[in-house]
């Protein structure tokens, strides 16, 4: 059964650019957010604000880009794309640059390169590619061969350490096993197995300060100057903007420099701080549309892949979000992760429009066929 | 084969498959935003108050604001004690990267003592959290661009000025104004915690300590909005802190400066009152300090320089030091016998230059060995007889003398208002059962009678006691303090002369012929202090003293010099003039010092004369 998309009959100009304009307006909604808290965050330096602003059009520029590659090719590029990032993490793990205590970056000579960023896309679609013409829902054999295809970069990543990242990719590739119908049998058992998982991983697999971080987070007050200092000042911030907020500009917390990391992974207590509840809300709105806008797209995908591909980026984009917000509420322990298109930073957003350039591209290449 | 059958695949199905699963990944969006906002709405609705209390509570900080110290002034307003500003070096804990590295690069740029350090460790102990330490004070301007210089590489270092105590005239003033030293933990835990929570000096001695509750002033407040580093951004409140009271003395520093001077080499006290108000003028134990020396902490080398010194300069002998008062008790001792009828003005004795108690062969001498002839009374305390006070202290009897005595001051607190004196001792019957446990022996009285003895009276005692014969029985509370003036009104509050009682029972003629007998101490051709009468142009009372020391303590080093030198008498002198009306008493001890009448009188005579040479300008008295 074909259908045919009412809203892409005529040739408008955002079609042939390849741009859905609900997710644009959603996304460009969110940057100017963005903006405007960072302006106060970062004490009204112009400077930070023009940074952002460059990397924003950037990201924007990639957005626009990748919409411009239709699917049937980004397929054929995924095994190239995804063994590259393999490398490129193994290459990272041997002789990579250590920046703030973890080697995640790549020296290239003009540039550094974080290949977690690429594998933020490359697992996904991975994923979506080796799912695409197997029967669905997956039988074990290839959910099993799927599930090595997700955990092998996490693993890779989780060990730089990048414990944020690797959550995004281990959630990127799971989305993805969800739209392919994986039984929700198996997702219950393996929440069962991921309690001694878990302990064993406290044991063996974390780093001390990860494990410092869980603890803070289970009783932040234990260590108020220590590692909870920063949950204990967000949840100030947030607290004390009330229904309405303190003001634009008007925030004591982020001023008085009593929050750490205002500007990049703690934005959004700027955000709590200043708008209050409403101005929340308002933000969690926007979100959600961009989400539902995404789940739109994947549904009204044509083909397995873009399908897969469309869902698994979006809900990846909601663990993103999910987890920022979690812990600077206090909600989750402390996960280095930017709220996405809010936080001042680099990288991440080039990859996070890219993807949103992936679901724009799935939409508009859509083969529009006539109904039989 | 199923599986082939299953490998066929089914895009229809799929389509619904996903359809589902697009529908659970929407409804589970909606679930973690609404999460979020649950959230948001327990941290920012339910939870409100109690947050905005503690985001206030993070930003507003109330600073206490140390109030400046209280100016002390001489009675002519030279100044004595005065807050000067000084560059001091002083770190924040919480801004410095490495405490220890920065102390060791310090420490190469500028000289700081073992001790500085130490006294920068152990308030750091004490302080709250971003207070700003003093590590050294007095910084020179070369230290101070040296550091600056430097200032990149030594983050938390910061130079201040703050205003610390000075004493222009430290070594005058260290034994009557004292100084102020940095709060210590045992005072910790005596001051008001409030009053002092901005303050780091306390008055450790003299009028400093004293007075302190007036010069120290009231503290002040400043309600501030700082930053998470502790930085002050903004001011929202002051209430700024009340200046401590100045205080104007009685004492007048060129009559200090005079009286310190005239000592040369000797050491020893002297005291100077206005016999009519109790005003202190002079106040002078030598050898002394320079008090600037403890303001910010002695060095050890210093400290040990003082404290080991023989001459003990920390030693405040002027309130601190008992003396027998030797021969200088004989003019009390004399009126005591005219009042209680024992000796008439016109009794004479025989001295032979000794004397002896019935039934006992201990031969009391006089210090003339052939004697003195016939004499009486005013003979008697002209040429300092010692044979006539054995006599009439037998007479008398210890219990009569001892009380005669202390109405005299003897062995009293003289409830001088800076208070930190002794009270010397007045010996008794009573008091020798209670402290020795032994009876009063016969002996004793005569010793006690040429103010030997058990007899122990301080210089400032000795000065009290002349004033209160100089003013014919009117006892005057001795007051360093004369004034007090609040320098947020101006007004100045004057302390007045308390009349602490008034001898009775003594008629006119006693006093006069006491006073005609002092007189002729210096006056007089066989006077023991004629020595001082060249060139006097008022009439000056006076009473000669020399007390025994014993012997040399067992620790001491043998040195044949030093020896002789400290086992001479003391030398006394007390005084009062003029004569006919009275207006300046001194005591005199000079320590080892042989002789009151050659040693002793000349330097209460160059007080004298500076005090009646410039009488009109030193106001009123």
């Amino acid at each position: 059964m074909l259908e045919s998309s009412s809203a892409y009959h005529g040739s408008s100009f955002s079609e042939r650019i390849h741009i859905d304009l609900p997710l644009l307006a959603g996304l460009l909604l969110l940057s100017a957010i963005g903006l405007v808290t960072l302006y106060s965050a970062g004490n009204q330096n112009m400077d930070l604000i023009w940074r952002q602003v460059t990397r924003l059009s950037v990201a924007f520029g990639v957005m626009l880009i990748v919409a411009q590659i239709p699917p049937e090719m980004l397929r054929r590029w995924v095994r190239p794309l995804f063994l590259i990032g393999l490398a490129m993490l193994i290459t990272v793990l041997v002789m990579g640059t250590v920046g703030k205590g973890a080697q995640r970056w790549l020296e290239l000579g003009f540039a550094r390169f974080q290949p977690s960023e690429l594998m933020k896309l490359a697992v996904p679609m991975m994923v979506a590619w080796y799912l695409h013409e197997k029967p669905l829902p997956p039988w074990n054999r290839h959910l099993a061969v799927a599930l090595l295809i997700v955990m092998l970069p996490t693993l890779l990543i989780a060990k730089q350490p990048d414990l944020g990242t690797a959550i995004l990719i281990a959630s990127s590739g799971i989305a993805v096993l969800l739209f392919a119908g994986l039984r929700w049998r198996l997702v219950a058992y393996a929440f069962l197995l991921l309690i001694p998982i878990a302990t064993l991983l406290w044991h063996y697999g974390m780093h001390a300060y990860q494990r410092q971080r869980v603890l803070t987070f289970l009783n932040p007050e234990s260590d108020p100057l220590g590692s909870g200092y920063h949950i204990i000042q967000s949840k100030i911030a947030i607290g004390s903007g009330g229904l309405y907020g303190k003001g634009w500009l008007n925030g004591t917390q982020s001023h008085l420099d009593f929050l750490p990391e205002r500007h990049t992974d703690f934005v959004f207590a700027v955000f709590g701080e200043e708008f209050g509840f409403a101005g929340i809300a308002l933000l969690m709105l926007i979100y959600l549309a961009v989400i539902l806008r995404g789940l739109h797209i994947a549904a009204q995908a044509q083909d397995t892949f873009s399908r897969l591909l469309a869902g698994g980026l979006t809900m990846t984009f909601l663990v993103y979000l999910f987890v920022n917000i979690g812990m600077v509420s206090g909600l989750l322990p402390v996960v280095g992760l930017p709220l996405p298109l809010i936080s001042y930073g680099g990288s991440s957003m080039v990859t996070l429009m890219a993807a949103f350039g992936i679901l724009c591209s799935i939409h508009t290449h859509r083969k529009l066929l006539k109904s039989s | 084969m199923a599986r082939r059958i299953w490998l066929i695949k089914d895009p229809a199905r799929e389509r619904r498959l996903f359809r589902g699963r697009a529908i659970v990944a929407a409804l589970l969006s909606i679930t973690l935003i609404s999460i979020i906002l649950a959230r948001a709405f327990y941290l920012q609705v339910t939870l409100h108050d109690h947050y905005a209390t503690l985001s206030t509570n993070n930003r507003v900080t109330l600073q206490p604001l140390a109030p400046t110290r209280g100016l002390i002034y001489d009675r002519s307003g030279t100044i004595l004690a005065e807050n000067i500003p000084v560059f001091s070096l002083e770190l924040v804990e919480e801004r410095v990267e490495d405490l220890e590295r920065t102390l060791t690069d310090l420490r190469e740029l500028i000289s700081i003592s073992d001790e500085e350090l130490e006294q920068f460790r152990k308030t750091i102990r004490r302080k709250k959290r971003f207070d700003s330490v003093p590590l050294r004070y007095r910084l020179t301007d070369e230290e101070v661009a040296l550091i600056s210089v430097n200032r990149h590489r030594l983050l938390g270092v910061e130079i201040n000025s703050r205003l610390i105590r000075h004493y222009p005239h430290g070594n005058l003033t260290s034994h009557s104004i004292g100084y102020v030293g940095r709060i210590n933990e045992q005072e910790v835990r005596k001051i008001d915690p409030t009053r002092y929570v901005a303050t780091s000096h306390i008055g450790k001695s003299g009028v400093e300590r004293s007075h302190e509750s007036l010069l120290h002033g009231e503290v002040g407040y400043q309600q501030v909005e700082v930053n998470a580093r502790g930085r002050v951004l903004r001011i929202l409140d002051k209430q700024p802190p009340k200046p401590g009271d100045d205080l104007y003395l009685n004492l007048d520093v060129r009559l200090q400066q005079i009286a310190n001077d005239a000592f040369g080499k000797y050491r020893g006290a002297l005291v100077a009152m206005n016999p009519k108000t109790g005003a202190v003028l002079a106040m002078v134990s030598v050898p002394s300090y320079d008090s600037n020396l403890f303001v910010n902490g002695i060095s050890h080398a210093d400290y040990n320089r003082l404290t080991k010194s023989k001459d003990q300069p920390l030693f405040n002998r002027a309130l601190q030091g008992q003396y027998p008062p030797g021969s200088t008790t004989k003019p009390f001792l004399g009126l005591a016998g005219l009042v209680h009828n024992q000796i008439t003005v016109h009794d004479r004795i025989f001295c032979t230059g000794h004397y002896q108690l019935e039934n006992d062969d201990h031969r009391y001498r006089d210090w003339k060995k052939k004697g003195h002839g016939e004499l009486g009374v005013t003979r008697a305390i002209v040429e300092s007889c010692d044979v006539f006070f054995y006599d009439l202290a037998h007479e008398l009897g210890i219990d009569q003398l001892s009380i005669f005595l202390k109405r005299f001051g003897f062995g009293q607190a003289t409830n001088f208002d800076v208070g930190g004196d002794r009270p010397g001792l007045m010996p008794s019957r009573e008091w020798k059962r209670r402290v020795h446990n032994q009876p009063w022996y016969p002996g004793e009285t005569l010793i006690t009678g040429i103010g030997q003895g058990f007899l122990l009276a301080t210089p400032l005692q000795l000065a009290h006691s002349s004033s209160v014969m100089a003013t014919k029985g009117i006892d005057m509370q001795p007051q360093l303090v004369r004034s007090i003036e609040n320098r947020a009104t101006g007004k100045r509050e004057q302390i007045k002369p308390l009349i602490q009682k008034v001898i009775e029972g003594v008629s006119d003629n006693h006093w006069q012929r006491i006073h005609r007998a002092m007189q002729q101490v210096v006056h007089g051709f066989a006077g023991t202090a004629r020595s001082i009468n060249k060139g006097l142009e008022y009439k000056v009372a006076g009473k000669t003293g020399t007390a025994q020391v014993f012997g040399i303590k067992q620790d001491e080093e043998y040195n044949v010099e030093d020896i002789s030198e400290r086992l001479r008498d003391h030398a006394l002198f007390i005084s009062f003039a003029p004569v006919e009306s009275p207006e300046i008493a001194i005591s005199v001890i000079v320590e080892n010092g042989g002789s009151g009448g050659s040693v002793a009188a000349p330097i209460a005579r160059k007080v004298l004369d500076e005090y009646m040479k410039n009488k009109p300008f030193r106001g009123d008295s």
